[in-house]
């Protein structure tokens, strides 16, 4: 697979600019809005886009992407449907880097036969499950890979159990993309940088996607102090909301991830027009903040 | 992870500290009121005809469960680690008491998660915790119920990680909570094994323990682990039945899978999404269960098994009648599997049923589902 993020990280940087990473919630409100959504984004001036798989108990997000995921999963959202968007998505768009991010649960059970619910049987134990696990996470990797995923974002699985799915990310070519924390200490860091690919996703602000904004004094500091540990490109997101909040991150960072001010703005409007309408007007004010 | 690191490293140096033990132990005897009594059930054994049953009688303790042994625990954790605030997600609300009488004892902020459904269920035990100055946020993601609790506790742990310690309720979640919870709670099945010892001389053939999370089972279940000769059994929660799709038995129904930071067996769909819990036990409706019971089912050194709502509180009324003694409904589930197998036991066996809390909360669900209006 050739690496779309590498090669949008490098023009980008010839450029002197910063990516944009646009997040939509796979799904949300329904397939055929986020495909038209994933269509326009490029034009619009995304960079890399980033989709949520959504999860019923989604621990890192605040109530705007808890309710994108809500109303996704309502309109019957699976990993396998997203794979499709991202598949029909890749015809048209050769280069654009795509980003899923979600829970291990969805992807440690993608493919899985249903369970077997009869009294006398059950599914799968727990000791054979590391050969279900494998199962799962071995088919999500090369199903998405072939579909033209590029990196994947697991929020809930940290360096210290990502044997689970590292065998699979390597020989399917996915990045891991990792989430970094103001409460990441230099004795994480190492362990963090090693871990990733792709990039590294700096969470501005300690708590769940949505909060307020970072001071960017701050963040800039945190910023210069990471690229000691790492040689990715660093992508900043949670709480940025605006243009301004942008251009003002983009002078230190890689790239910007706006989420829940786009997610706010789909959850707001009403039909698949005025959401393509409004998010990608939304998007294109940001990219012009670049 | 950083947050749980912390914990971990502050519960490997309190283990090892002495200090630690000896306040520990100084709050078990002068505030809970441990050790708490194994009493023989005398009219229960006569009733059933087999088995002579002992109730190891957790609900005598402060606050009315087991749930306070592990509160004691990790609030003198949380002193430890400095930590000025305590947060908790509760279920049925018992942890959520236990927690908040915590935080009187040693001066310290409390905040509950509790999901919206279960805070109208549960309205005593709410008004419990306001009382003991705790604050009391509903939640209203999800389900409503106790996972959803969890979710928006661990929120707030990652917002406000510098200054809050999440108490955490039974044994799931992530390491090192499991692990944690199973050894404070460890102090049931080590009293039981010296009190049984004084009263018979012997081991106990049988242990009988509900399970939601399985706090209160694998308190009384660790000491017993190497002994083969002991037989124990984990009474699910069936809700309307295994085969209904409304009950909690994550064992007996769930498959693999990761919630909280722990894999375990999980009711959950065929896209990996988690699936509500249902028990006319709020405390056992969790869609998961503690890492090390997943581990004891599939070693089959535990054997779990289920009661349904029906059973359950049949048992309650039956309990009540015979002993004199009102239990919660988590309880009820396991009494009513013992009222299953007693009869078929010969009268030298000795089983041993944790009867983990009281039933004054459940009064009022009770009186609903026999159609008592009170």
């Amino acid at each position: 697979m050739s690496d779309r993020i590498e090669k949008t990280f490098a023009k980008l940087r010839s450029e002197k600019r910063a990516a944009l990473i646009p997040f939509i919630m796979g799904y949300d409100p329904d397939a055929a809005t986020t495909a038209a959504l994933l269509d326009a984004l490029p034009g619009a001036g995304a960079n890399i886009i980033e989709i949520g798989m959504p999860f019923s108990d989604p621990m890192a997000d605040g109530p705007v992407i808890q309710a994108a995921g809500k109303r996704a999963l309502a309109t019957g959202a699976t990993v396998a449907g997203i794979l499709e968007l991202v598949r029909g998505f890749r015809k048209k768009h050769a280069d654009v880097p795509i980003i899923l991010m979600g829970y291990f649960n969805p992807v440690y059970r993608y493919g899985l036969p249903t369970p077997e619910r009869s009294l006398s049987a059950k599914a799968g134990s727990l000791q054979q499950s590391s050969g279900f696990a494998q199962a799962g996470n071995e088919k999500f990797c090369k199903d998405a890979a072939a579909a033209g995923v590029d990196g994947i974002i697991l929020v809930d699985l940290p360096p210290e159990e990502e044997q689970e799915i590292r065998p699979y990310l390597d020989s399917s070519g996915l990045k891991l993309i990792r989430l970094v924390a103001p409460t990441s200490g230099d004795a994480r860091l190492p362990l963090l940088a090693k871990s990733a690919s792709g990039f590294i996703y700096y969470i501005s602000v300690t708590g769940i996607t949505g909060a307020k904004a970072a001071d960017t004094g701050a963040l800039k500091t945190k910023i210069e102090h990471l690229r000691q540990f790492t040689k990715l490109p660093i992508a900043v997101g949670f709480g940025i909301k605006t243009a301004a909040q942008v251009k003002e991150v983009s002078a230190f960072s890689d790239a910007v991830v706006v989420g829940s001010a786009l997610v706010d703005i789909i959850g707001k409007a009403k039909g698949k027009e005025d959401i393509v309408k409004s998010s990608i007007e939304f998007v294109r004010q940001l990219a012009n903040a670049l | 992870m950083p947050l749980i690191l912390e914990v971990e490293r502050a519960y490997d140096a309190a283990k090892a500290d002495p200090e630690f033990q000896k306040e520990l132990d100084y709050y078990f005897t002068h505030y809970i009121g441990r050790p708490s009594p194994l009493y023989f059930a005398s009219r229960m054994t006569a009733h059933c005809g087999g088995a002579k049953i002992y109730f190891k009688r957790d609900e005598l303790n402060h606050t009315g469960a087991h749930k306070i042994n592990n509160c004691i625990g990790q609030g003198l954790l949380a002193k430890r680690l400095g930590k000025k605030r305590i947060i908790a997600e509760t279920g049925a609300g018992q942890h959520g008491v236990a927690t908040a009488t915590v935080c009187a004892l040693f001066g310290l902020q409390c905040v509950v998660y509790m999901g919206a459904k279960d805070i109208e269920r549960q309205a005593p035990n709410v008004f419990r915790m306001k009382l003991l100055g705790a604050e009391v946020v509903p939640v209203h993601s999800g389900s409503k119920t106790l996972k959803d609790a969890m979710n928006e506790a661990l929120r707030d742990w990652v917002t406000n990680v510098e200054n809050t310690f999440y108490l955490i309720g039974t044994a799931a979640g992530p390491h090192p909570y499991p692990a944690l919870v199973r050894d404070f709670q460890s102090i049931i099945g080590h009293e039981v094994r010296e009190q049984l010892h004084a009263a018979e001389g012997r081991l106990p053939d049988t242990l009988v323990a509900c399970i939601g999370g399985g706090s209160n089972a694998i308190g009384l279940f660790h000491p017993f682990i190497e002994e083969s000769s002991v037989k124990m059994i984990g009474v699910e929660a069936a809700g309307h039945g295994l085969d209904s799709g409304q009950h909690a038995a994550s064992i007996s129904r769930g498959q693999p899978g990761v919630l909280h930071g722990a894999r375990s067996y999980l009711l959950q769909d065929e896209n990996g999404q988690v699936q509500d819990a249902h028990s006319i036990s709020a405390g056992l409706d969790y869609p998961g269960i503690g890492p090390e019971h997943a581990w004891l089912h599939d070693s089959k050194r535990v054997q779990y098994v289920s009661a349904t709502d029906d059973e359950a509180l049949a048992a309650f009324q039956t309990i009540s009648k015979l002993e004199g003694i009102i239990p919660a409904l988590e309880p009820a589930h396991a009494l009513a599997h013992v009222l299953k197998i007693a009869p078929k036991l010969p009268k030298a066996h000795l089983l041993v049923v944790n009867v983990c809390g009281r039933g004054d909360k459940d009064i009022f669900t009770v009186a609903k589902a026999l159609g008592v209006e009170l």
